[in-house]
């Protein structure tokens, strides 16, 4: 105790925090003990303060916690000064808070677990990731987000009928495909009517039964114009075609135009699940991918300023709200940027113009369309007073244009895009996709880029026909001629042409 | 067709009143803390309790906040705006011959360093002063001792006017409030700064500035624990182990590789907008036990994690936060990964259905201008549950019960 006590004071006389000479202190706090024990002591203390000084802390104070405490927690009572010290006034607690053995404050702290002053950072053994608990963390990750779309699902889902126009041509697959996979997705019924011009045939019928929804395949026998007026006209045609199916078959859900070259948000069809009976979207129109970069070069650069103020702003088309969120008007596409500059006939190389209010920013209730229905709304007109030729957009079914349900937080959120890209009117393509039989023949391109290797000439390539596509081609039937090279096959970009191709192009459609 | 299912549905609502009851429509079904709990923060106290504010000079409260404004914005404001808040509530009264309780409006929290820490050293002055004044011009402090009275300290440990722990041990609650009533933030259990009776209050969290950061219900939780802040204290503490008692840097050291854990020191500015796309919310003690994350987990529907010892949480008569945060005792840290994934996920929606509350919400914070169900009228709840007052707090005249000169030399100088 004799010696704890000497420390202390020495502690007491040392708390300033400067490092004086040992000796003197001992002395006078000891009298004249000059026993063998005071110098051990003594020079302790020395080794302590010089350890204290190299280390930047007092180490002493660990070396003292660690030789009275058991464990980290167990002390009850037990203060240590802090460390910060703002104030330098020093009080009779906080000489004598090093030693556990000498409780201060017991009054304050009886009975609590929580002690005051430095504790150890608790680490386990091995403080990494366990993949089992990582999995039942996602697990329950996966069950709160399930929690959560949950409570945002459409009570009483209803069913959605697509109405498609299509026709044979070369792009007819990819645009279907797309159509096919958003379909798919869809979490409600389908029924999918899809209209055919020219008649009903077998190329159309295999894209769509890939769908695995409910289709309708119905044919036109009016084959699709050139041009593209005809084909809008045609277009509306053929959709008022299958919403006097809809009538005959009474189907039972909302009506959406899913024309075959648009592209589908997911969200579109949760919201308009939401129409009561005919609700009106924003589309954003996509009317600069048919052409924009086949500019000629020439008029380049003003076009290029011009594009890019275009480009900023897609434009939109769709119902328009003012500000107490009521329909107020319509954002219709406005041709006059691009007069002068538009496609006529499908396989121009100009933009291609949608109307002013194209047919896929509607949906409607298909009880609409039925015959001898009571809650029937009287500003809607019966589907058979409609004169084909002239219909223009779905408001035409209306008398009353104002009773326009405008949806995706009226109009704001734009939930599908219009595109219209076609390949060349002469383009063919495999029918069914299906190269069959295997190519075998190929013909150098004019620009080949081994000019010392011999050419060879088709032999018979009548009923071959051109590929016009990029991807990388079934060149492993590849003649003798061409084996020596095959490591460079890989680079080609030259395509085999045909002879029936006569048009120089390595561009592709 | 509609309207038949809304009666049906409201039918429905009420055979399911006393047991948890899911919301309909779009809104996320929330669940109502059943029993005497739950139904607490939605009473009204108007009516069942008069305040009578002391008129006090300028000098305690309007000049001090003139001085800086930042006392409106930092987490201690809550004593403002409860000034603020009383002052035209329908519970005050201009006759203190009828009041209940009494406040005295004084801002000892406003004194800030130029990094907007307040400095608690003028404090007990300010505070002795202010006592000095009621208890001179009003006759209700001595009728009492000030058991009447009720303060706002919300400062790091309350009426111990200190930051650091040990000195605010040591200096205790000011003798001149240790009869009062005091509305504090800081609460631990068998603390001295935690009377008997106190009122824990949430800190103050800027409810417009939270609601400005508000994402789509719809965003799924994909963070598993998040947490944004310090682990180590470099200035004050640059070792570790007087910080938050070790609790953080055991939460550093032991996941700060571990992929659910998105934990860090950075201040992102979409600070909100991840806590809602979050889980799990730690919420451990820093210098003190409180700490403004518990707010805005609540606030933001992410559950929180509470890691301190014995802490008292605000309002913790009126609502059961066992069943609604997840405690960790600072010990177990290391295996915290271990108990939040042995959480049943169905205990999980569970606490995020309670969380998903309004009310809830509403309770934890201190909109201007006040709303019904608020923390400013869960303050007055507490007060109100605690009348009538007991016969015994009434002194004779002339009693004494206080001991004025008790306390350190550097308090008793005037302010």
């Amino acid at each position: 105790m004799m010696k704890l006590s000497a420390l202390q004071q020495s502690y007491l006389n040392r708390r300033p925090g400067s490092f004086r000479g040992a000796a003197p202190l001992d002395s006078s706090a000891d009298g004249a003990n000059k026993s063998p024990a005071a110098v051990f002591w003594l020079v302790l203390h020395g080794l302590c303060c010089l350890i204290s000084l190299v280390l930047g802390f007092r180490f002493s104070r660990l070396v003292f916690f660690f030789i009275f405490s058991t464990s980290i927690t167990t002390n009850t009572n037990h203060f240590m000064a802090p460390f910060r010290q703002l104030t330098t006034t020093t009080t009779a607690a906080d000489v004598a808070s090093d030693l556990p053995s000498n409780p201060v404050g017991d009054a304050a702290l009886n009975g609590t677990r929580v002690v005051v002053g430095r504790h150890g950072i608790r680490i386990r053994p091995w403080p990494h990731p366990d993949p089992i608990e990582v999995m039942k963390a996602h697990q329950i990750i996966e069950r709160v987000q399930r929690e959560q779309r949950n409570q945002f699902v459409v009570k009483n889902p209803r069913t959605v009928i697509a109405v498609t126009p299509t026709y044979v041509r070369t792009f007819q697959t990819l645009h279907l495909t797309g159509v096919v996979h958003s379909l798919m997705l869809v979490p409600y019924d389908v029924v999918w009517i899809v209209v055919e011009a020219g008649g009903v045939t077998n190329e159309t019928a295999a894209i769509i039964s890939k769908s695995g929804v409910k289709t309708i395949h119905i044919g036109v026998d009016e084959k699709m114009p050139n041009t593209w007026e005809g084909r809008h006209k045609l277009e509306a045609k053929m959709r008022l075609r299958a919403l006097r199916v809809v009538r005959e078959k009474r189907l039972d859900g909302i009506v959406m135009f899913a024309d075959d070259s648009n592209v589908h948000s997911m969200e579109l069809f949760d919201e308009i699940q939401s129409t009561k009976w005919f609700g009106a979207v924003s589309i954003g129109i996509l009317a600069h991918s048919g052409g924009a970069e086949e500019l000629s070069s020439f008029a380049a650069v003003e076009k290029e300023v011009e594009e890019k103020e275009k480009k900023q702003a897609i434009p939109v088309q769709g119902p328009a709200c003012n500000a107490s969120s009521k329909l107020a008007g319509w954002h219709t596409f406005d041709p006059q940027p691009y007069e002068g500059n538009s496609a006529i006939f499908i396989d121009d190389r100009a933009t291609v113009l949608p109307m002013k209010l194209e047919w896929a920013g509607f949906v409607l209730n298909s009880r609409l369309l039925w015959k001898d229905v009571e809650d029937k709304p009287h500003w809607s007109r019966d589907l058979d007073s409609v004169v084909d030729d002239d219909i223009e957009s779905p408001l035409s079914l209306l008398k009353d244009p104002s009773m326009v349900e405008p949806l995706g937080s009226c109009g704001k959120q734009v939930l599908l895009w219009w595109l219209r890209v076609e390949a060349r009117a002469d383009s063919k393509f495999p029918a069914g996709w299906i190269i069959d039989p295997p190519l075998e023949i190929t013909v150098p391109s004019k620009r080949t880029p081994w000019p010392d290797a011999p050419l060879e000439f088709p032999s018979d390539n009548n009923e071959k026909t051109a590929n016009n596509m990029e991807e990388a081609h079934p060149v492993v039937k590849h003649t003798k001629t061409r084996s020596s090279r095959s490591k460079h096959r890989s680079k080609r970009k030259h395509e085999p042409k045909t002879v029936v191709d006569t048009k120089q192009q390595s561009e592709q459609n | 067709m509609e309207i038949r299912n809304c009666v049906f549905a409201l039918i429905l609502c009420h055979a399911a009143f006393v047991s948890c009851a899911v919301g309909l429509g779009r809104n996320p079904p929330t669940e109502r803390i059943s029993g005497s709990a739950g139904d607490v923060l939605e009473d009204d106290p108007v009516g069942r309790l008069k305040v009578f504010v002391y008129e006090l000079p300028s000098k305690y409260n309007k000049k001090i906040l003139q001085k800086d404004q930042r006392c409106l914005n930092h987490m201690f404001a809550a004593e403002i705006y409860m000034h603020r808040f009383l002052l035209s509530s329908p519970v005050r009264t201009l006759n203190p011959a009828e009041a209940d309780w009494f406040y005295t409006p004084v801002y000892t929290t406003c004194d800030l360093t130029p990094n907007g820490l307040p400095l608690p050293f003028k404090s007990p002055r300010m505070m002795r002063s202010a006592i000095q004044l009621i208890s001179s011009n009003w006759p209700y402090w001595n009728r009492t001792e000030g058991a009447d009275h009720f303060f706002v300290v919300p400062h790091d440990f309350g009426a111990c006017f200190h930051y650091q722990e040990e000195k605010a041990i040591e200096r205790g609650i000011l003798t001149m409030l240790r009869r009062a009533t005091l509305v504090q933030t800081f609460g631990q259990r068998n603390h001295v700064c935690l009377k008997e009776g106190s009122i824990t209050v949430p800190p103050y969290a800027p409810p417009q500035k939270m609601q400005s950061h508000l994402i789509p219900e719809k965003t799924p939780r994909a963070i598993f624990v998040y947490f944004r802040g310090l682990f180590y204290d470099v200035g004050n503490d640059p070792e570790g182990g007087y910080y938050a008692r070790g609790a953080r840097a055991a939460v550093w050291e032991n996941f700060k590789d571990n992929p659910l854990f998105d934990i860090s020191t950075e201040h992102p500015t979409t600070y909100y907008e991840d806590m809602q796309r979050a889980v799990f919310c730690l919420c451990p003690l820093g210098w003190a036990p409180w700490s403004p994350r518990l707010v805005e987990a609540v606030v933001f529907g992410c559950i929180p994690v509470i890691i301190a010892d014995d802490i008292v949480l605000p309002f913790a008569d009126a609502i059961p936060w066992e069943e609604i945060g997840v405690f960790v005792d600072e010990k177990d840290v290391p295996n915290l990964d271990t108990i939040l994934t042995s959480i049943p996920p169905e205990t999980i929606l569970r606490k995020q259905r309670l969380l998903a509350n309004p009310s809830m919400k509403q309770a934890m914070l201190f909109p201007q201008p006040a709303q019904p169900g608020d923390a400013f009228h869960q303050v007055l709840n507490g007060l109100a549950r605690k009348l009538p007052h007991d016969k015994s707090i009434y002194l004779a005249p002339g009693q004494k019960v206080l001991n004025w000169t008790a306390g350190p030399v550097g308090d008793l100088k005037p302010w």
